[in-house]
């Protein structure tokens, strides 16, 4: 990590713990002094929000573990006696179900802004790797966390989703068998799915040191997508960044407040509120907001192991985006064409999400196969090919000149 | 300046979108419900506290012959936030409930009447009991019924206020009833309520409307207890999270100022 020589200890008990263990020299590097391109905007505030994101999870979910039972027969009353007995217990499980929205809204930015100033290229594909196996955990704790409320849903969207292993040739009903704990959704299951819930958001939060370790290498991408070419264009993290990030942060929690307070069920299935029967199906089975994009793709194919291959390259191909993406330039900024393209796949997500709401049949049918069409000609021809056709706009010398033009520009305006 | 007051509008845009998508695509499914405005909507909105009184006399004298809110307790309807009944009342209330107990020092269960601390006794000792007195239908419990259904209170209402003859040429199975609101138009239960079923104690014209309001507003209390204690902190909350942005704001610009 660059940037972490200048620390000088000066009071005897830092400089004690220094020669034993340099954790505060590394701490300074990395998050004071910790050289950042000045111009970056507020997409770079995600980073920020996905630490608290997680961090709320994790606090909130070791207090809901404390008054939650994981029993097929009492994990629903457990959970509504957190809601009626349990002091703030409201306040405790409404802010962790809609964080979990919230983290996956602040991690979809996240990943989108990294799409759009190329923030996977050389020499940072690894921490777009990284990145994707966070995201990839993420979707497990959250259908694991879902399970456990143990409401129609719950149980009805873990029986399809359990059940998507079984369509795995030779291996499908061994892996059925271990996920299920016996031969349907039960109690087995929902006890080791309570254990993974517990145990995968520290996997997150350790793969979390390794992605910012990695950023920490090469530092931030940035707007203009451009190398740093020196001291003049970046500030030290602190404050500048601390400040910005925090504000955001602040932000971003009135957005969450706006869930938790008056709209606590508005990302909810009402069917969750229906303690789970084995004999009775909903008529709609869905999966949570996050997981429609993928959901459409699994159903606009008319063979389930297809449908599951399918699903998995659309998941996969996201960790080939650093190889796929030919183009030298980062930003979008610079490329006219992929520019376009950008919006046109996130639009492409936008639609694949609707679709998987909906039932799959007739015109829904229809608009998702296009839809699921696309996502992947995106990825498997758009983004190749974009690279060796496209033109790009002139870069601009460096960061510093650019941030001077503008803020004359600015005052001359 | 502009430029970036543009962007986080802009995203703040595009996440609200993002996020009531699927909100959006269910809402127009199913038949148009009977909206009401009740007094528990909207950031502000609190229970009305006489009108839970009548919506628990409602449940108590006709839904409960059938339904259970198995996850309500008496002691809770002398809690803040609900009917508040008096304790006094809530005993008495209780007291019209018998539970096992037990087993007491011979080694024996025995009955007794429900204190505040019980739940509010079932009608049925288990489900099996409760399909074979109704027909083979299980009368669902009602605790969470105003969440468990899309726009719960106003799906309670019309389902109450919607029963009909069935119109011309629908063939109705039988033992089913004709509801306009109910998924597939044919319920199992009877029109429960019809004008003055039950007798107001505090002299509102107990008419068709006015109960099915009143029970309705009742489960809502039932399902989210704690609705008025979320709103009240909800506000301390948001009046606190957006001075502590106005002055982070006020900060971060200080701090870049001699950067640009």
């Amino acid at each position: 990590m660059s940037g972490h020589s200048e620390f000088q200890p000066t009071s005897a008990p830092v400089k004690w713990l220094e020669r034993r263990l340099p954790i505060l020299s590394l701490m300074h590097g990395a998050a004071v002094a910790f050289p950042t391109p000045k111009n970056l905007n507020y997409w770079w505030t995600f980073g920020g929000i996905l630490m608290f994101c997680l961090g709320v999870q994790i606090i909130t979910g070791v207090i809901l573990v404390m008054h939650f039972t994981p029993h097929v027969d009492m994990a629903f009353s457990s959970v509504e006696h957190i809601m009626r007995d349990v002091n703030y217990g409201w306040l405790i499980r409404y802010i962790h179900s809609n964080g979990a929205s919230m983290f996956f809204l602040a991690v979809y930015i996240h990943m989108f802004r990294g799409l759009y100033y190329g923030s996977y290229k050389e020499p940072r594909e690894l921490i777009w790797i990284l990145g994707m196996v966070i995201y990839v955990l993420m979707t497990a704790a959250a259908f694991f966390g879902y399970v456990l409320v143990w409401g129609q849903m719950s149980f009805w969207g873990a029986t399809v989703i359990t059940n998507l292993f079984g369509a795995i040739p030779l291996v499908g009903d061994f892996l059925l068998s271990l996920l299920w704990g016996g031969f349907s959704v039960d109690n087995p299951t929902l006890n080791r799915l309570f254990s993974l819930h517990y145990l995968v958001p520290f996997l997150i939060a350790g793969v979390v040191v390794l992605h910012i370790w990695a950023l920490h290498v090469p530092g931030n991408n940035n707007p203009l997508g451009i190398d740093v070419k020196g001291p003049q264009d970046t500030v030290t993290f602190h404050p500048y960044y601390t400040i910005k990030d925090t504000f955001a942060v602040v932000m971003f929690m009135i957005f969450f407040a706006l869930f938790v307070f008056y709209m606590p069920n508005a990302l909810g299935e009402p069917d969750n509120y229906i303690e789970a029967n084995r004999l009775s199906t909903p008529a709609h089975i869905v999966p949570e907001w996050y997981l429609l994009p993928f959901y459409a793709i699994l159903r606009s194919i008319p063979d389930k192991l297809l449908g599951v291959i399918a699903m998995g390259i659309a998941i996969f191909v996201l960790f080939l985006v650093p190889w796929l993406d030919t183009s030298k330039v980062r930003s979008a900024r610079f490329r006219p064409l992929y520019k376009q393209f950008f919006w046109l796949f996130l639009i492409d997500a936008l639609i694949l999400g609707y679709i998987g709401a909906k039932p799959a049949e007739g015109m829904y049918l229809v608009i998702g196969r296009i839809a699921t069409a696309y996502y992947f000609l995106h990825f498997f021809i758009i983004l190749p090919v974009l690279g060796l056709v496209e033109t790009p706009k002139p870069l601009p010398e460096s960061i510093s000149k650019s941030v001077l033009d503008k803020s004359a520009a600015g005052k001359a305006a | 300046m502009k430029n970036k007051s543009q962007i986080i509008l802009r995203s703040i845009v595009l996440a609200a979108g993002l996020a009531l998508l699927p909100a959006a695509a269910q809402a127009s499914e199913g038949v148009a419900l009977k909206q009401v405005d009740w007094s528990f909507n909207g950031p502000f909105g609190t229970f009305d506290r006489p009108q839970l009184k009548r919506g628990f006399q409602v449940y108590k004298e006709v839904c409960a012959a059938c339904h259970s809110i198995k996850f309500v307790s008496y002691r809770n309807l002398s809690e803040a936030g609900g009917p508040q009944f008096t304790e006094a009342e809530v005993k008495t209330i209780a007291a019209a409930g018998n539970v096992t107990d037990g087993p007491n020092a011979d080694g024996e269960m025995f009955e007794r009447p429900a204190e505040p601390k019980d739940r509010i006794v079932k009608p049925f000792p288990n489900d099996n009991a409760a399909r074979a007195a109704n027909n083979g239908a299980l009368p669902p419990d009602l605790s969470l019924m105003a969440k468990a259904r899309k726009n719960g209170p106003d799906y309670l209402y019309s389902v109450l206020t919607g029963y009909a003859e069935p119109p011309e040429g629908v063939v109705m199975a039988d033992g089913m009833n004709f509801n306009h609101y109910f998924p597939g138009q044919q319920i199992a239960m009877p029109q429960p309520l019809s004008d003055d079923q039950v007798t107001y104690e505090d002299g509102t014209p107990a008419t068709l409307d006015q109960m099915a309001q009143d029970v309705t507003a009742f489960l809502m209390w039932t399902a989210e207890p704690k609705l008025e204690d979320r709103h009240k902190l909800g506000l301390k909350v948001m009046m606190f999270l957006v001075l502590f942005a106005g002055l982070l704001f006020a900060t971060y610009k200080r701090v870049w100022k001699d950067q640009h």
